[in-house]
């Protein structure tokens, strides 16, 4: 089975290959580009944030971090990121759904606002939910006589990390829900299923993989989101300081190594969030390689004498990994 | 729905945890570390008074931006600024607070004092000793924005009431001084924090044209041998204020506790922790004082400028007469 995979990669090679036949030279020049550039914008500042962080030993990197200040910040963040997300993951899959198995007038509105907060630039998002819910805004008055905070407690900071991580998840799903088509929904609705089984058994399992990518981006904005969040925070330490908005604190307290220790936090959950990533692309991909062969099996019954012996090794292999 | 409801309400249960009373003090930029010591003790002095404990939550930014917040709602208890003319705004725009605030504390309300001096790379190979030194040619300045910063006006106005003191009264003089001054700077930050970070970390000019305790805190943090405090013959007087926020403490029942946090600013305890963070305290002992803060002539800004209003209406309203001076070489 291993075999097969190796050959069909190889073959995958051999065919990009042709069509660019450089010299050795321009390959190296465009690689080495790269890689220099990935190393120097990427890889650079990142390892600096950790090395700063331990550049004045560990004592110092714990007591930043233990701060109650600190723990307070990063349970914001994560609680923020907790309601968020699951907000955004079923509106987006919502959305995603209408926009891509149906047509319905008003559609291409529905994406040009599914798009509009990557066009808003976060400090005015902030600002509009500030003129929304302050005190001098529209809502503000009303909202201080009956004893709710908005703006500057968290259900502002959460309204804003909404409004930013909006996208992600509904961009992610559309084109994989659109590369399926309809028809496999179309048969099971022929073959007497309702519409939610429909959603459910043959909809949501396609698009599965578009759904868990979106999630993981969704989360990793809404952790990270500086500029929307600090308008909104009022800035108060312990209470209404997200990670981010920590480490900007911190470094303007003179605390520079404290402020790279709350970074590496921070750098890590991201880091963490792409491992994540990267296992289920990897996940999918195997998915994906053992369903072609599988499928590959299945054909082969129709034609026996092609394949007589590769059939079973192939079939045991899907069941064992499955 | 009732999920979401549910978890919003968790979301907002988590900044709320135990503890008697709450206080929240917001605040301009270079008080942190004072507001650190203070609020300690006034909990300390506050618990052996009434049996109460009292937590005091900090926020703190640039004047400007934080008097913002404050009129849209965030929930102060009591205001710590740089200027009266930003808690003049939370009366005036949100009538949080009676318009006549300033009087209902000692001293204008201004419980410590402040003036401007420079902070120099060490040896001061510019040679700079006084405000003429500045616009000397090839000196890099690095002030504050006037405009978005209540340190950066002190500043603005020390540098204008300095020339006037100078030339004896001679505004056109004040103001080529000052257009001078503006345009040797290669930045300007919009707060003084962020003005002091480049000059310090970024190593960004020559001189920093900056609050004293701030200057003091730069040598603290960062060593007396890397920078140099300059005290120019003449500054302002800067009095950053202090007010309690009327509706919002009625609202949280605070107003007692707040009326005693400020009070107790002036207290023999508070003063000593204004001068050991490096604001000029209003009394305490002479010869703390002399040890720590060399005499200085200050003027005030009643003296030269008059009150907030016209300063703002003159110089740092829109079109006034700091935009005015940036124009011909920007």
């Amino acid at each position: 089975m291993a075999g097969i995979v190796k050959r069909q990669r190889i073959a995958g090679c051999v065919k990009s290959q042709r069509g660019a036949e450089e010299s050795a030279v321009a390959k190296w020049l465009l690689i080495g580009g790269a890689i220099a550039f990935c190393l120097v914008f990427l890889l650079l500042p990142l390892a600096n944030v950790f090395v700063q962080a331990g550049a004045k030993g560990s004592a110092g990197y714990w007591r930043a971090i233990s701060h109650p200040d600190a723990w307070a910040a990063m349970k914001l963040t994560l609680w923020i990121a907790a309601i968020s997300v699951p907000l955004n993951l079923l509106f987006g899959l919502a959305a995603a759904w209408a926009i891509a198995k149906f047509e319905f007038r008003g559609k291409a509105l529905l994406i040009t606002l599914i798009d509009l907060p990557f066009s808003v630039s976060p400090v005015v998002a902030g600002l509009m939910f500030v003129v929304l819910f302050g005190l001098q805004g529209y809502f503000g008055a009303w909202l201080r006589d009956h004893g709710l905070q908005v703006i500057f407690a968290v259900p502002g900071m959460v309204l804003a990390t909404v409004f930013v991580t909006f996208p992600f998840v509904a961009r992610e799903l559309i084109p994989a829900m659109q590369a399926t088509g309809s028809d496999q929904e179309h048969a099971a609705l022929a073959l007497g299923a309702s519409g939610w089984q429909t959603f459910w058994h043959v909809t949501l399992p396609s698009a599965r993989w578009g759904l868990l990518y979106g999630v993981i981006l969704c989360n990793a904005r809404a952790m990270g989101e500086f500029g929307a969040v600090r308008v909104v925070s009022g800035n108060i330490a312990g209470k209404t300081q997200t990670m981010p908005l920590r480490v900007e604190s911190l470094n303007e307290e003179f605390h520079g190594q404290a402020a790279f220790a709350v970074a590496s936090l921070l750098a890590l959950l991201a880091l963490v969030t792409l491992a994540f990533k990267t296992f289920l692309e990897w996940r999918q991909r195997r998915e994906f390689v053992l369903a072609q062969q599988a499928a590959a099996g299945e054909l082969s019954v129709v034609s026996p004498p092609s394949s007589a012996g590769g059939r079973p090794a192939a079939t045991k292999g899907t069941r064992k990994h499955a | 729905m009732r999920i979401i409801w549910s978890l919003l309400l968790l979301g907002m249960a988590v900044g709320v945890d135990a503890g008697d009373i709450k206080l929240l003090n917001v605040s301009y930029d270079p008080t942190r570390e004072l507001y650190q010591d203070y609020n300690a003790a006034f909990a300390k002095y506050w618990k052996a008074k009434t049996g109460d404990t009292v937590k005091i939550e900090q926020s703190h930014g640039g004047s400007g931006k934080q008097t913002r917040a404050v009129v849209e709602g965030l929930d102060a208890d009591v205001v710590t600024l740089a200027l009266a003319y930003d808690i003049d705004a939370i009366a005036r725009q949100a009538g949080l607070l009676p318009v006549r605030w300033q009087e209902r504390l000692p001293y204008n309300s201004a419980p410590y004092t402040s003036t401007i001096v420079f902070l120099v790379r060490h040896g001061n190979p510019k040679r700079i000793k006084d405000w003429e030194d500045l616009v000397k040619p090839g000196v890099a300045v690095v002030p504050a924005n006037p405009k978005t910063s209540g340190g950066a006006r002190w500043a603005y106005l020390a540098a204008w009431g300095s020339a006037l003191k100078r030339s004896g009264g001679d505004e056109t003089a004040a103001r080529e001084f000052v257009r001078k001054l503006y345009n040797q700077a290669p930045i300007l930050d919009t707060g003084a924090r962020g003005a002091t970070i480049s000059f310090v970390q970024r190593g960004i000019g020559d001189v920093l044209i900056v609050w004293e305790n701030e200057a003091h805190l730069v040598l603290r943090e960062f060593g007396a041998e890397k920078f140099e405090l300059v005290l120019p013959s003449i500054s302002i007087l800067a009095e950053p204020p202090v007010a309690v926020v009327d509706q919002n403490v009625r609202r949280h029942g605070t107003a007692a506790v707040a009326k005693a946090y400020l009070e107790y600013l002036y207290s023999a305890e508070g003063q000593a922790i204004a001068a050991k963070n490096f604001y000029r305290p209003r009394q305490g002992s002479a010869a703390r004082l002399a040890a720590q803060f060399p005499p200085l002539e200050r003027f005030t800004l009643a003296e030269l400028f008059g009150d907030w209003q016209r300063v703002h209406r003159i110089h740092f309203v829109e079109g006034g007469v700091f935009d005015q001076l940036q124009q011909p070489s920007r």
